[in-house]
């Protein structure tokens, strides 16, 4: 095991790049719903339980398949009304098993990035050859149902291994949502020594963390995304910065707690400067216009460790 | 180091379900249903009536709301204990009050301990839903199929000889279920059951014995969920009944598909009396608005079956 991820160099916060979001805007904002197929029963990872009830884990299911009967369709038509386009992190077993999702993100010209296959299997003991064959195979599979080449990346349930980024770079990705250590794209280090990118993923304002590890108030939980707003867009004047709202439907759909998250999305694209945006764009965007500038100045792309991952 | 080469494998990655208890189905894209008199949302409230024994045994794993310090745990004996004696009533003068109807799911352990509360809740008429025996007989993965009917029909014969109703509902102590939960209720004669909370309303699910309905009694909006679990203040959780129900009535305008809000309360938790003033006043925004269909959840079921596609 390492000390370190090696992944990215260390730079401050006041010397980010002055960066310019098209039409001169200040902050970036994306919006990635996690639309997500648990399994009842999977198979168990030595690393970590799936669910903490015996078989069947009906309350955990349930809350998930929530999402996929009553939540998404709430939370498209909602996003519809602010003309955001969502960053899908996709199950992309759901592809099959819930077709009609997919064909609603679809005619909505919704992104599609990989979030492995199913949320109930981990990375955690997966092999070289493990690890890549499910990250092709979700690759794969976008490709097949949506037609597009999947750009980004987050792990499935977050689970890693020292290799992730290595090879979802090699099976032609452009980005993670694996990283929380900027309000700014940053070169990520990979073994491939291709443009690979950390584009921000707000773990702090995903909802999953909020109302489930957090236990945030729904009405709170709007304030915060408001005040998160507040300080990027200020901010962004001196440099344009990410702000990412991680949905899942089965959270942020409740009845009570939809409307809270209305409120602070109309707050946000009622402001001028705000490029309402998704991760694909944000990642190509950088690459074109910042990324060597960005590598120049901190380092990045290679990770020179001679394509061993070592 | 690598996983099982089975972990790779994905059995039942297919169209629908990975299990054949319902069929895929989103909600958007279901035949409308309308509630009585032009109603959009239906209303159940159920209030738990519940006996958490001195005795757990905690397995498989302790009971939400359970003994948690070591025995005897009279504190929290007691103060479940409290909801029979005193929460439950200042509950029902609540929604007495406001004009809505309750429903009650009843630990079955209840009828020998406290018969003079059960022939309360009798006389009073409102519906009554099966418990299992009581909070520490939980239904789970673990147990025998034979052991499960046995507690089952145990639970169902000591409330059905106690009561002047059929008792065709069930909600499982912490909604658990084990795989054959659903088949063994069907074949002890219920009808529906609240366990599931995959949904915002009824729906239809197999058993070896028939088909079961779903009523989903929302987890996320629970009192015990919101309060305990979440440590929301009383006022947040009246915010957030208060949302709901303006939600759901609102979605049921536009849709104009009726909706269902479905309130689970606790009274050793929601009849303090520090807290029973923020429940009055969710009752009261709910019983103000126009368009609420106050009912059991049997006639709920009844309503939404009738009209099914």
């Amino acid at each position: 095991m390492r000390e370190d991820p090696a992944l990215y160099d260390y730079r401050a916060w006041d010397e980010r790049l002055p960066i310019r979001w098209p039409d001169g805007a200040r902050v970036a904002l994306w919006v990635a719903p996690n639309i997500e197929f648990y399994e009842l029963d999977p198979p168990a990872n030595p690393n970590r339980k799936v669910w903490p009830r015996p078989t069947p884990d009906i309350q955990g299911y349930g809350t998930r398949d929530y999402g996929n009967r009553v939540g998404h369709v709430r939370m498209m038509e909602l996003l519809d009304r602010y003309g955001v386009r969502g960053s899908v992190s996709l199950s992309t077993a759901l592809c099959e098993h819930h077709p009609e999702i997919i064909d609603m993100c679809r005619e909505r010209n919704w992104e599609f990035f990989s979030h492995g296959i199913y949320n109930t299997r981990y990375t955690y003991g997966m092999d070289e050859a493990q690890e890549r064959a499910m990250i092709e195979d979700s690759v794969r599979t976008i490709a097949e149902h949506t037609g597009q080449q999947c750009a980004g990346y987050l792990a499935p349930a977050l689970t890693h291994t020292e290799r992730t980024l290595d090879l979802f770079s090699e099976a032609g990705g452009l980005y993670t949502c694996d990283l929380f250590h900027d309000d700014q794209p940053t070169p990520v280090k990979v073994r491939s020594g291709k443009p690979f990118v950390s584009v921000p993923y707000s773990l702090e304002l995903n909802d999953t963390i909020v109302y489930v590890v957090n236990r945030i108030e729904p009405r709170r939980y709007g304030a915060m995304i408001r005040q998160a707003f507040d300080r990027l867009y200020r901010e962004g004047e001196r440099g344009g910065t990410v702000m990412c709202v991680p949905l899942h439907a089965y959270q942020v759909a409740h009845p009570h707690r939809i409307r809270a998250f209305e409120d602070a999305l109309a707050y946000i694209t009622g402001h001028p400067d705000v490029w309402v945006t998704t991760g694909r764009e944000i990642a190509e965007y950088f690459v074109e216009h910042y990324y060597d500038q960005a590598v120049a100045k901190w380092g990045g792309g290679d990770s020179g460790d001679g394509g061993n991952g070592a | 180091m690598a996983l099982d080469p089975s972990y790779l494998k994905y059995r039942l990655r297919r169209y629908g379900m990975d299990h054949d208890r319902y069929e895929w189905s989103m909600l958007s894209e279901r035949a409308p249903i309308a509630w009585p008199n032009g109603a959009r949302v239906a209303l159940w409230v159920n209030l738990a009536v519940q006996f958490f024994p001195l005795n757990q045994s905690g397995r498989p794993f302790p009971p939400p709301g359970g003994m948690s310090t070591p025995y005897p745990d009279l504190r929290h004996f007691t103060l479940r204990d409290y909801g029979n004696r005193v929460g439950l009533f200042r509950c029902l003068e609540a929604l007495d009050e406001a004009g809505l109807t309750p429903t009650f799911s009843v630990n079955a352990a209840i009828a020998p301990r406290y018969p003079q509360l059960l022939e309360r809740l009798n006389r009073r008429g409102n519906e009554i839903l099966a418990g299992s025996w009581h909070m520490d007989t939980l239904h789970h993965g673990e147990m025998a199929m034979e052991d499960e009917r046995e507690l089952i029909d145990r639970s169902l014969e000591a409330l059905r000889a106690a009561v002047d109703q059929p008792v065709t509902g069930w909600l499982g102590p912490a909604r658990s279920q084990s795989g054959n939960t659903p088949d063994l209720l069907a074949e002890a004669g219920i009808r529906y059951m609240g366990d599931w909370i995959n949904d915002d309303m009824p729906y239809p699910f197999a058993t070896r014995h028939g088909e079961l309905i779903a009523l989903p009694l929302s987890l996320e909006l629970d009192d015990q969920f919101i309060i305990q679990n979440n440590l929301h203040s009383e006022w947040e959780y009246a915010d957030q009944v208060k949302d709901a129900c303006d939600y759901l009535l609102a979605e049921a305008e536009s849709t104009g598909h009726g909706r269902l809000l479905a309130l689970s309360v606790h009274p050793w938790l929601m009849g303090q009396p520090h807290r029973i003033g923020a429940f009055e006043s969710a009752l009261k925004h709910i019983s103000e608005q126009t368009g609420i269909w106050s009912a059991s959840a049997a006639d709920i079921v009844t309503t939404w079956s009738a009209q099914r596609a």
